[in-house]
């Protein structure tokens, strides 16, 4: 199986509740896989898990072949896979470009690195890439001053700046405009097409994963519930009835 | 060390710290449950706690040299730190309890330099300390001494404490407190008065400073500058029982007491503010690396 | 005339009147020297607290570590003066540094008021253990090596050395702000575990961010200890209630985060202090409570923050809405 990311019975538990039960899944490399499931279903507790942010109780995550369930964040995103948050993340206080600077990724920042200023070819990458997503324009603007629609664009490139293999996107269309979800899923597309990152992608907008995605997980009560092509998932009565049922 | 062959050679005096420790102890858990409510209601660390406690201590000495019976001035004390508390809210804190949690730091930071200098200024930077006239009992052939201050300021605290839970629990405004605490916007949609709510949460805590001040005048010593080393103590025992655990206080409280006792007679006197300064870094790393464990961290 | 030609104009004045000053001032010779002190206090104290988002209050911890070491240095040492100095203003820095490199990674795990609550015990529990520690004259505190000139020249020579190490401190913090450096700071404080998320060496970061604070402020330790001539344990070297709230105060009532902010502040601050000390004699450490409290109550933001608001365009600030804007691709 030639599979980026295996993930392995993995249980996570906070307190009495269990967020995920046993859940396996693998993303194979340059695919977009999508992540759906009604509210509580587990899939941001799952994302957390991969990426770190949280310990798992059993099971286990690896990446490229590496483990991943003993490492902290920080490297765990070094190894090359990136999240992005449901609320979008940015550093508010600092400009787009500011934002998209430090997203550089660096194997290991020597002292001799600090006092030097940020390289040009840094800082034209940092402009292609808000170029990609449109907002050039607005590099000099402070991120909280941006709408929430560009926010989430700012917070897709700086993912892209730091050069990931895998980017785990956590509702990447929620709260924006339908104009800007199409410009979004193009992106994704792209990104996915021309720069071979692979996508595993949590949504509640069915029909943009329908688009996106080339295979579907579904989890319901923190456990797998069904999985296959966007066809069958669409068709499948359980996962009709575990959205239906949901309150 | 001769300390420690001391203590292993005469068990006794084992006890002597144990018990000392107890009842100092009893007066650090009630100073901080007034620092767990500001931190629970009103999201408030009050840096100035412990400027409270002097400032009612200073209260109780004053009284006492006015004439007022030591015991009565307790309630002296309670009742002047209250209303300090309430003037300071309705100026100060009022203000910055809304904003970032660092600017409340600051200000009541800055409230604390200003009761310090004030009383620095006011009355001297000597050591004062109240006679309380009661005297000590003397226990298994005078081995264990215990002051009946100490034992009275015991007794006087636990039945605070336990004042304060009923109230809690049965007053409306205890339970409009409770209420605020848990969620303040849903108490406020109820029609509870969150601002009257703070400023009366706010008074309540000037009591208990108030009334432990009296109590440390009494049993120990008030300086102008010693408030730091009791808000650093009740912030230690806060975190390290847990912000609703009234029982864990009691008993870190009465814990810290007795570690305290220990230190000072085997690192001597001197070294006590040391050791109380150094246990606070200790406790709040240790249960920051304990929570690391778990990917999370001291919020 | 251009903004730019502006800032260099002001510029070139204020060092010029930086550096005649003790000739132009000469009776406040001592005075303008420690203003360049809490120019130091207030620069290493923004380092963590406006740009990391780490809020220190025991800062102060590494300024006495600086000045009890270069007075060891100086009394044990026998290097005569200007070589027992300088060599112990050298060692200073560095044990300030290695003290901070040797508690970062336990205390800056900490977070918010931990941290800030950390920080505070870190200095006082210094000042209890530097009054009870006779190797360094317990609560005697220690005396520093008379200078071996005329006392006019005395007011000068510290007059400079505190002003080359404000420069140092400033220059070497600008050209770290404007690379990587900066933006790592910024980005541990609006959101370290974004940072996080995004393979940051936060920890790193924050570490090196305090040792080059602890750095500057042994340094600034050794140098002021000789100026004052005696290091006393609680009153200078790990003075709580004064330096060490000041170098907090000073930040914010200039501006946190930004370069000058902290230079205006301790500016401003010093100036009050010295008129509120001439006019107020007894009663000017509760003016200056009261003062700290308006400041922190009233102008949080800082006078850089106020002055921002009102003149945006002047002060170049960044919320200056951008060039183009496509309504297709920006997304509206």
């Amino acid at each position: 199986m030639n599979a980026q990311l295996e993930v392995r019975n993995v249980t996570k538990r906070f307190g009495g509740v269990v967020a995920n039960h046993d859940v396996s899944l693998s993303i194979p490399a340059r695919s977009i896989v999508g992540l759906i499931g009604p509210n509580g279903s587990g899939k941001t507790t799952l994302f957390n898990c991969i990426v770190g942010y949280h310990p798992i109780d059993s099971g286990s995550i690896r990446f490229a072949g590496r483990e991943l369930s003993q490492l902290p964040v920080p490297q765990v995103a070094r190894l090359g896979i990136l999240r992005t948050f449901q609320q979008t993340r940015v550093y508010r206080r600092m400009t787009a470009l500011q934002n998209m600077q430090i997203s550089e990724r660096r194997a290991r920042d020597s002292l001799a690195a600090l006092f030097a200023r940020v390289p040009a070819a840094v800082d034209d990458e940092a402009g292609s890439l808000l170029e990609f997503v449109g907002l050039h324009g607005q590099r000099f603007v402070r991120a909280e001053e941006l709408s929430f629609g560009q926010q989430k664009l700012l917070e897709l490139a700086m993912a892209l700046m730091n050069h990931p293999s895998m980017l785990l996107l956590d509702e990447p269309t929620a709260g924006i405009s339908p104009t800007l979800i199409n410009v979004l899923i193009d992106r994704l597309q792209r990104v996915n097409l021309d720069l071979g990152i692979t996508l595993f992608v949590i949504e509640h907008n069915m029909r943009v994963i329908m688009r996106l995605a080339r295979h579907i997980y579904c989890l319901a009560h923190g456990e797998l519930l069904a999985s296959g092509s966007p066809e069958a998932i669409r068709n499948d009565s359980r996962v009709i009835d575990a959205y239906l049922g949901a309150t | 060390m001769d300390g420690l062959t001391l203590l292993l050679h005469a068990p006794v005096l084992n006890l002597q710290l144990l018990v000392d420790g107890v009842l100092v102890g009893a007066i650090f858990a009630l100073v901080a449950y007034g620092m767990a409510l500001l931190w629970g209601v009103m999201n408030l660390i009050n840096v100035a706690q412990g400027d409270f406690v002097i400032i009612g201590g200073y209260v109780a000495f004053f009284a006492v040299s006015g004439g007022v019976p030591p015991l009565l001035a307790v309630p002296c004390s309670a009742a002047v730190v209250a209303l300090v508390g309430w003037i300071l809210y309705r100026i100060v804190i009022r203000r910055v309890v809304v904003g970032e949690l660092f600017t409340s730091i600051l200000a009541t930071y800055g409230i604390g330099i200003v009761l310090q200098q004030l009383a620095n200024q006011l009355f001297g930077s000597d050591v004062r300390t109240v006679e309380s006239g009661l005297g000590s009992v003397s226990l298994l052939d005078g081995m264990l001494t215990v002051a009946r201050i100490k034992v009275l300021a015991f007794l006087g605290t636990g039945l605070l404490g336990a004042a304060l839970v009923w109230f809690m629990r049965r007053s409306r405004l205890g339970q409009a407190i409770r209420a605020t605490a848990q969620n303040a916007r849903a108490a406020r949609v109820l029609g509870v008065d969150t601002d009257c709510v703070y400023a009366a949460t706010f008074a309540i805590n000037g009591a208990i400073c108030g009334a432990a001040g009296a109590l440390v005048a009494m049993t120990w010593i008030v300086q102008p500058y010693a408030g730091l080393s009791y808000t650093v103590r009740s912030f230690m025992v806060v975190v390290a029982a847990g912000l609703g655990n009234l029982a864990g206080i009691v008993a870190v409280g009465g814990g810290l007491g007795i570690a305290e006792n220990y230190a000072g007679f085997l690192l001597g006197t001197e070294y006590q503010s040391a050791f109380v300064f150094s246990l606070l870094v200790v406790v709040l790393v240790l249960r920051n690396q304990l929570l690391l464990r778990q990917r999370q961290y001291l919020k | 005339m251009t903004s730019r030609q502006l800032r260099l104009g002001i510029g070139a004045v204020g060092a010029l009147a930086a550096v005649a000053a003790p000739w132009l001032a000469p009776s406040f010779v001592t005075q303008l020297a420690f203003l360049w002190l809490m120019v130091v206090f207030a620069l290493t104290w923004d380092i963590m607290g406006g740009h990391a988002g780490y809020n220190s209050f025991g800062n102060v911890l590494f300024f006495g570590i600086g000045a009890y070491t270069c007075a060891i240095v100086q009394r044990d040492l026998g290097m005569g003066y200007l070589g027992g100095f300088a060599g112990g203003i050298a060692l200073a820095g560095l044990a300030a540094a290695l003290v901070a490199l040797l508690l970062g990674p336990s205390v800056l795990a900490l977070r918010g008021h931990y941290f800030a609550i950390a920080t505070l015990g870190l200095s006082v529990a210094a000042a209890d253990i530097a009054a009870g520690w006779r190797y360094i004259g317990a609560a005697s505190g220690m005396t520093t090596p008379q200078y071996p000139g005329a006392i006019e020249d005395r007011g000068r020579f510290f007059y400079f050395l505190l002003a080359t190490l404000a420069g140092l401190t400033l220059l070497t913090l600008r050209r770290l702000y404007a690379g990587r450096f900066g933006l790592a700071l910024g980005a541990i404080r609006d959101d370290e575990e974004k940072a996080e998320a995004m393979g940051l060496s936060t920890t790193r970061y924050k570490i090196i961010a305090w040792c080059i604070a602890a750095f500057f402020l042994g340094l600034a330790g050794a140098v002021a200890g000789n100026l004052v001539g005696y290091i006393d344990p609680r009153e200078f070297a790990f003075a709580g209630p004064t330096y060490g709230v000041w170098m907090v105060l000073m930040a914010i009532l200039g501006g946190r985060g930004t370069l000058w902010g902290p230079v205006l502040g301790a500016g401003v601050f010093h100036l009050t202090q010295e008129l509120f000390w001439t006019y107020l004699l007894g009663w000017q450490r509760v003016a200056m409570g009261l003062f700290i409290l308006a400041v922190v109550v009233y102008l949080p933001q800082g006078l850089v923050g106020g002055l921002e608001r009102i003149l945006p365009r002047r002060l170049g600030a960044a919320s200056a809405v951008g060039h183009d804007t496509s309504p297709r691709e920006a997304g509206q």
